[in-house]
């Protein structure tokens, strides 16, 4: 088990559970960032922050503060 | 016999905009970025002797509020009954797509679907089932490719359809039995309401506790249901705590389902080209460089680009200016020059001076736009505006500010949080608009680069306007941060930013569509502002109150205060009257130095040069006049914009009052360390 934003570059993870944080978990779960969702890690931003995830075929750019509240699975 | 009412929704950057046009023939203005369409547009479709009347809603991803867009595009469902609903989906993303499809389905069933980009999704061998798609969700499905005009009149046959005969049974999700025992006792008590809503869905965005809606059920029907006890007891027994999640859940574990059994996807790396683009674009060595390079490539075709068209419209508009003088042979002589030395020849200065430059740059951008290219500039730049603790979709909203400040501002609206929200709004307008572009080039191009203009010339001024740029973006930073520190306290919030995939712009369309929308912008504005401002400004000038025209008592008057700014009274005078827009700054200008009121024919920028040096115009003058340009107060538009947006009198006076403050104090120390050198 680790945080989102600790994946590495590259690899995939598997989404376990979400922070308890409202507002951050139904933009999440708009983008399909639900739990068993498949996501990989793609790139980071010039300046090391945000990063960029492949979830459900779209790449959506996430800041480490709410990568951080992901919990997921390296697989 | 009544036009017929249809709703077009759908996810941001699908293509909505892109239907719309294609459907109504208006020209909304596109773009590959989420969040373009951030207001209601309404257009009219003819088809088959129908009047259909398009709505245009913003894109959004659910329904669950909890932003503006998704609060408009709610409340417009429910309560703006409209006869059928075109759900536009991206054909590649269909599973989040039917996220959306699905809670759609629960307030309306009179639903088609659309699957714009159909030829995308066949290119990166996605396939889908698309009759079995129509059984599952039981309404229409059809595919189209939007901006080739594909499937249009299919969609468009449907539609057709449905408004004759409304579809009685549409897919629905059901849920846990708990929920939906709790779903019939409320529903039952709502249909004795008589409230023109689909009770299912009401009832469970009550169990929800759904505040948005509540307040809106209120103000649009009238209904407060605190005032129903019935229905208070009713919730307060039924809610339970997590009802949320388990909705939200199940109509994602409905869309993951559908979408496994419709779409198959063949080839798992379809997005290789897109990331090959993007290690690029966004990698740590190359991704701040080639922003750079980009921006300048842009500014340095707008720069040479503008200078021949600029010549011959002068030409043309200042050759036509005799025959306008004998025209109006029968009016008094004093009014007749005003109309025509006054009104004509800022019009005409306005036209040859500005226009070219803005419809070279404009059709650039929106290639730029078009190509995806823009939400990567966010993501590029978004540590800087969180260590401002601002949000970085706050760089897309400063791209908007390029075109105008008012639409920036109205592009705020993407931001989620309140408090960036207003940070975004109350700096937009240190961004130059396109109406403060011409005039920044001139300046730097008499001033700084030279008149020969040869290669180096140009890609020189181009050069230093890419520096103007990065000035007015540092200035942003800081103010956002200054302000994150006072006034608008707080923490930054979420950012989280969709990086669409890129696609090859439309060119030629984009280009013939963004010049004809930009001239007739500007000839609109240039009507109504210049030829008044020009009218005005020859008045002020030859009426006399004893030996002094009242506008050389103006400037006089304003000249103390401007020379400590490293500027003169004229430049400030002319500034103040450029309040309705900037465009008119310069002319007035120059028309307050030739005394007489009267402007000179543009014939090239060495006259400016020349007209500019002979009023005592510097170095200093002319730094602190790009200054000034950059940041003195937002035209009127744009504050009747802020003023619409924030719903705040406070708010629109800040935004007015910052900008001032900055400008003046930035000029006011440039001019004093400069004088003081110069005394050392």
């Amino acid at each position: 088990m680790c945080k989102l934003n600790e994946v590495p570059l590259g690899a995939t993870c598997l989404i376990k559970s979400i922070n308890n944080d409202i507002g951050i978990k139904r933009r999440f779960y708009d983008l399909g960032l639900i739990p068993k969702v498949e996501v990989t890690s793609l790139f980071k931003s010039p300046l090391g922050d945000p990063t960029a995830y492949l979830i459900k075929g779209s790449i959506i750019a996430i800041r480490r503060e709410d990568a951080k509240k992901v919990e997921v699975e390296l697989i | 016999m009544e036009n017929i009412k249809i709703t077009l929704m759908g996810n941001p950057n699908v293509g909505k905009s892109t239907i719309f046009n294609a459907l109504t023939g208006l020209k909304q203005h596109t773009g590959n970025w989420t969040g373009k369409t951030v207001d209601t547009a309404m257009g009219i479709c003819k088809y088959n002797n129908k009047v259909y009347e398009i709505y245009d809603l913003p894109g959004t991803y659910s329904l669950f509020v909890h932003s503006e867009e998704e609060r408009v595009a709610r409340d417009f469902l429910c309560f703006n009954k409209s006869k059928v609903t075109i759900m536009v989906c991206d054909s590649t993303l269909i599973e989040r797509n039917l996220n959306l499809v699905l809670q759609t389905l629960e307030i309306t069933k009179n639903v088609v679907v659309c699957l714009n980009l159909y030829d995308e999704a066949l290119k990166n061998d996605i396939n889908i089932d698309v009759e079995r798609l129509s059984n599952i969700l039981k309404v229409p499905v059809v595919v189209t490719n939007a901006s080739k005009g594909v499937g249009i009149n299919k969609l468009m046959e449907e539609v057709e359809k449905l408004a004759v005969k409304s579809i009685n049974e549409s897919f629905i999700t059901t849920y846990d039995k708990d929920i939906e025992l709790s779903i019939e006792k409320l529903s039952k008590h709502l249909e004795n309401k008589k409230i023109n809503i689909n009770t299912r869905w009401l009832s469970l965005r009550l169990l929800e506790d759904d505040k948005t809606l509540i307040k809106s059920l209120n103000q649009e029907l009238n209904y407060d249901i605190y005032e129903d006890d019935e229905l208070i007891r009713l919730l307060d027994k039924e809610r339970k705590e997590d009802i949320n999640e388990k909705v939200v859940s199940q109509i994602l574990l409905n869309a993951k389902n559908i979408t496994e059994a419709c779409v198959s996807y063949n080839n798992k790396n379809y997005q290789e080209r897109n990331r090959k683009i993007d290690k690029i674009l966004t990698s740590k060595i190359t991704g701040i460089p080639i922003m750079l390079i980009l921006f300048l490539f842009v500014f340095w075709i707008t720069i040479t680009g503008a200078n021949y068209p600029s010549e011959l419209l002068s030409n043309f508009l200042f050759s036509l200016e005799e025959p306008l003088y004998n025209l109006l042979s029968f009016l008094p002589d004093f009014i007749r020059n005003t109309i025509v030395y006054g009104g004509y020849r800022v019009l005409a200065w306005v036209v040859s001076v500005m226009l070219p430059p803005m419809a070279i740059f404009f059709p650039l951008f929106t290639i730029l736009e078009d190509s995806g290219y823009l939400p990567r500039i966010a993501f590029n730049l978004d540590r800087f505006f969180k260590k401002c603790s601002a949000c970085g979709k706050q760089a897309l909203t400063m791209c908007m500010g390029f075109g105008c400040n008012a639409v920036g501002v109205t592009g705020c609206r993407i931001i989620d949080s309140k408090r960036e929200r207003l940070i975004a709004i109350l700096t937009n307008s240190f961004v130059p608009c396109n109406g403060r572009f011409p005039m920044i080039i001139a300046i730097i191009t008499i001033f700084f680069v030279g008149l020969n203009n040869t290669f180096t010339s140009s890609l020189l001024s181009a050069l230093l306007l890419v520096l103007v740029i990065c000035f007015s973006v540092f200035i942003t930073l800081i103010i956002s941060k200054i302000l994150s520190k006072t006034i608008l306290k707080g923490m930054p919030s979420s950012f989280i930013l969709e990086l669409p995939p890129y696609r090859k712009p439309q060119y030629l369309k984009v280009i013939v569509r963004s010049i004809i929308d930009r001239t007739l912008y500007v000839l609109g504005r240039a009507v109504v502002v210049a030829i008044p401002a020009g009218i005005i400004i020859y008045i002020l000038s030859n009426v006399y109150i004893g030996s002094l025209s009242i506008l050389t008592i103006c400037t006089n008057f304003l000249d103390p205060f401007a020379d400590l700014l490293g500027l003169d009274g004229v430049i400030l005078f002319a500034f103040i009257l450029g309040f309705p827009a900037n465009e008119i700054v310069v002319p007035i200008i120059i028309m307050a130095y030739m005394k007489s009121g009267v402007l000179i024919e543009y014939e090239s920028l060495a006259s400016l040069k020349e007209i500019l040096v002979n009023n005592g115009w510097t170095i200093l003058t002319a730094i602190n006049f790009i200054i000034f340009a950059l940041i003195h107060f937002p035209c009127s538009t744009t504050l009747l914009t802020i003023k619409k947006e924030t719903k705040s009198i406070k708010w629109t006076i800040l935004s007015f009052v910052i900008p001032l403050f900055v400008g003046i104090s930035l000029c006011f120390i440039v001019t004093s360390v400069y004088r003081l050198i110069l005394l050392i």
